[in-house]
């Protein structure tokens, strides 16, 4: 697309650039709203905008004391801490439980599959406020409201659909042949999954596992129902701290999260040219 | 005949017929594939199928009328309402009473708030009569309530206690759509105008959807076309641009369209540097639809772009060279033979997004305001503030009644088995 074909006319040419443009703004647009966080977070004065002093770049309009905020305040400190421990576990119970299923629901011969994969699959489906409703009602009926294994289980709900899904798809046109394979060769059936089954479907699982944690991880209407504040996460801070009192805190802490999101995706990109390479696929 | 048979039929190496044994392997094979399945849809029906449908039941429930007034529900099914004349002495008798041990239980404001809902003013009449009653010791027990407050005289407020004295109501639903029964006719009327809001609502909610998915198709369609068309090399690069955003929190994405739209925001203030507006000229771009619309248009773009990336990377570029070399204007050859291929990625994103959009939350809570709020705000506020969870919850039914229907079309187009993430 760098050096255009000789044969196209003026207005081709001058509709190539135009299309560039578009693009070009479109992707400013998709980009700009998280790059502007990171300035922000540096102002020295309770604003949600650039101070002149910033535009001057005089040092006197920075500062890092909303990043000390962050660090030091109990309330962030105990969301940091609640977020981690209600993604490790919703991750843990989701992956395990949905990896179990989507391999009951890639075997042959398995029975009511669209049902089954429909029901697995409907918390994703039905809206957020109508399950954190549900779950509200029944949690605190049974005394799991305002509890942290409320919130994990809920979580875990959420989390689930996307495990289910994820190893679903890399067991799409699974050779089963490689288990009889496998058995025919002496191996017995635990062998065989650990050693046949387990390393096909790992990518799925982990990419599952990662969007389940993520789920968790950014999830804020089931918290702010089936939770409260002793269950508060990063999303609920933020969330509560947008409505009540301002302060750029939050964008310090948005910035964080963004740097732990462009963590993220470069080690998923790595991940995903080490499979390449290793399968031989070089990118054309 | 018998001996026929058996030679025609194939035996497994000990003995059993080979259909016999298939059987059983099979069915062998389907108890284990459900047994894997069995603990995950164990956990999903407790944790949250069973959640949702008692929520599903709260909203036609209305035992509380029969529960907190037992005896006058009972009694009230002799008198006749259409007659014109108040009920008989045992009916308030046994209101005294019923009144007594709500009142007792602290339970008599429950039923005035239940009430109220289908007629204002229950509220404060349950309270004040569970104030009185405890005076009220020996008959005529007719009188003494009237004379505690003259409403009790009225026909219409036994009209409504009798008419809202079943197991089940429909009222929670009617009012969800602007509608009221008329306790006296029994008959349904919708709302005058000034007071029905639901509907509104779930109009603009659908309809600021459309907006946002008609507006991340405008604004997805050039970014995968360019995505789809580019050297792998360069757009596996220029797709972080897309993945970055989302897999960012969307509390973060929220909190950066605030900082960026509000009155002393950062486009504000551009604008004021650039000098297109003045110093009191600043836009109110947020606390109002245009934010709600700015900012999930942004937060669900990635949802539009990847299933359309996915669907034009399959296209093959030969085909709009074929369309050119045999003449067709390279616009002709766009519409004629690459859009339609694309018609499968508009569907599955379009829908996508719309299914997303209308139970959208946090985003509307934050930069919504008032004018763009969506229903889901409405539920929120039914079962967190008002504490009418009746509402709240024949609201929540119809949203995801709406939500399933177009999931099903979701299902039709793309197929549940081939959702694809990331």
């Amino acid at each position: 697309m760098s050096s255009l074909p000789s044969y196209l006319s003026l207005p081709e040419r001058i509709w190539h650039y135009v299309f560039l443009g578009i693009c070009a703004a479109i992707l400013f647009f998709l980009i700009f709203p998280l790059l502007v966080i990171a300035p922000l977070s540096f102002n020295a004065v309770p604003f949600f905008t650039f101070t002149k002093e910033m535009l001057a770049f005089d040092p006197a309009g920075f500062s890092l004391k909303w990043y000390e905020e962050f660090f030091t305040s109990l309330n962030w400190q105990g969301a940091v801490r609640n977020s981690i421990i209600i993604a490790f576990f919703a991750t843990i119970i989701s992956t395990s439980l949905g990896t179990l299923a989507a391999l009951g629901l890639s075997r042959p011969h398995m029975p009511y599959r669209t049902l089954l994969m429909s029901l697995l699959i409907s918390p994703m489906i039905v809206p957020l406020i109508i399950s954190a409703a549900g779950m509200f009602f029944f949690y605190s009926r049974i005394g799991l409201q305002g509890t942290h294994l409320g919130v994990i289980l809920a979580h875990a709900v959420l989390g689930t659909p996307f495990v289910v899904i994820t190893v679903t798809a890399t067991l799409t046109g699974f050779d089963n042949n490689l288990i009889r394979a496998s058995q025919s060769l002496g191996a017995t059936p635990t062998t065989t999954f650990f050693k046949v089954i387990v390393p096909l479907i790992t990518p799925g699982v982990i990419s599952g596992a990662l969007f389940a944690f993520v789920t968790s991880f950014d999830e804020v209407v089931v918290v702010l129902f089936v939770g409260s504040y002793k269950q508060r996460t990063i999303p609920w801070q933020m969330f509560s701290g947008i409505r009540e009192q301002i302060s750029p805190t939050i964008l310090s802490a948005a910035t964080l999260l963004i740097l732990i999101t462009i963590a993220l995706l470069t080690t998923l990109e790595l991940l995903r040219r080490r499979t390449e390479r290793i399968r031989g696929v070089t990118p054309s | 005949m018998n001996t026929a048979q058996a030679n025609t039929v194939l035996l497994t190496a000990d003995g059993t017929p080979l259909k016999v044994s298939l059987a059983r392997a099979q069915r062998r094979s389907k108890i284990i594939a459900f047994s894997m399945v069995a603990p995950l849809l164990i956990f999903i029906t407790i944790a949250f199928l069973v959640p949702i449908t008692d929520m599903l039941l709260l909203s036609g429930n209305n035992e509380i009328v029969q529960r907190i007034l037992p005896k006058t529900v009972e009694v009230l099914q002799s008198w006749d309402e259409t007659s014109g004349e108040l009920p008989d002495e045992i009916v308030f008798a046994a209101m005294v009473d019923d009144i007594k041990k709500a009142k007792a239980a602290r339970e008599h404001t429950k039923i005035g708030q239940r009430l109220n809902y289908e007629s204002s003013g229950f509220s404060s009449l349950f309270r004040k009569a569970g104030r009185k009653v405890k005076k009220i010791k020996k008959p005529p027990y007719k009188e003494a309530l009237i004379k505690s407050d003259k409403r009790w005289g009225k026909i219409e407020t036994w009209q409504v206690v009798k008419q809202f004295s079943g197991q089940f109501t429909d009222g929670y639903y009617l009012a969800a759509i602007d509608f009221k029964r008329n306790p006296s006719t029994g008959n349904i009327d919708s709302l005058p105008s000034k007071d029905s809001i639901y509907l509104k609502l779930f109009l603009r909610t659908m309809l600021l959807s459309t907006l946002i998915t008609f507006l991340t198709f405008i604004i997805g369609f050039p970014i995968s076309y360019l995505l789809a068309t580019i050297p792998t090399r360069i757009s596996n690069t220029l797709i972080i641009f897309v993945l970055l955003p989302f897999w960012t929190s969307l509390l973060v994405r929220t909190t950066s369209w605030i900082a960026l739209l509000q009155q002393e925001g950062v486009i504000n203030d551009f604008l004021i540097l650039v000098g297109l507006i003045g110093e009191d000229g600043r836009l109110a771009m947020i606390h109002n639809a245009t934010g709600t619309v700015v900012a999930m248009t942004h937060i669900l773009l990635p949802f539009m772009i990847l299933p359309m990336f996915s669907v034009m990377k399959t296209i093959p570029p030969s085909f709009m060279r074929a369309a050119i070399s045999l003449g067709a204007h390279p616009w002709r050859a766009f519409w004629r033979i690459y859009f339609p291929n694309t018609v499968a990625g508009i569907g599955a994103g379009s829908i996508l997004v719309f299914i997303i959009a209308i139970g959208y939350y946090i985003t509307p809570a934050l930069v919504g305001g008032s004018s763009g709020t969506f229903i889901s705000n409405r539920i929120a506020y039914h079962i967190s503030q008002s504490l009418n969870w009746g509402l709240g919850s024949a609201l929540g039914v119809i949203l995801l009644g709406i939500v399933l229907a177009f999931f099903v079309l979701y299902d039709r187009i793309v197929g549940i088995d081939n959702m694809k993430l990331g």
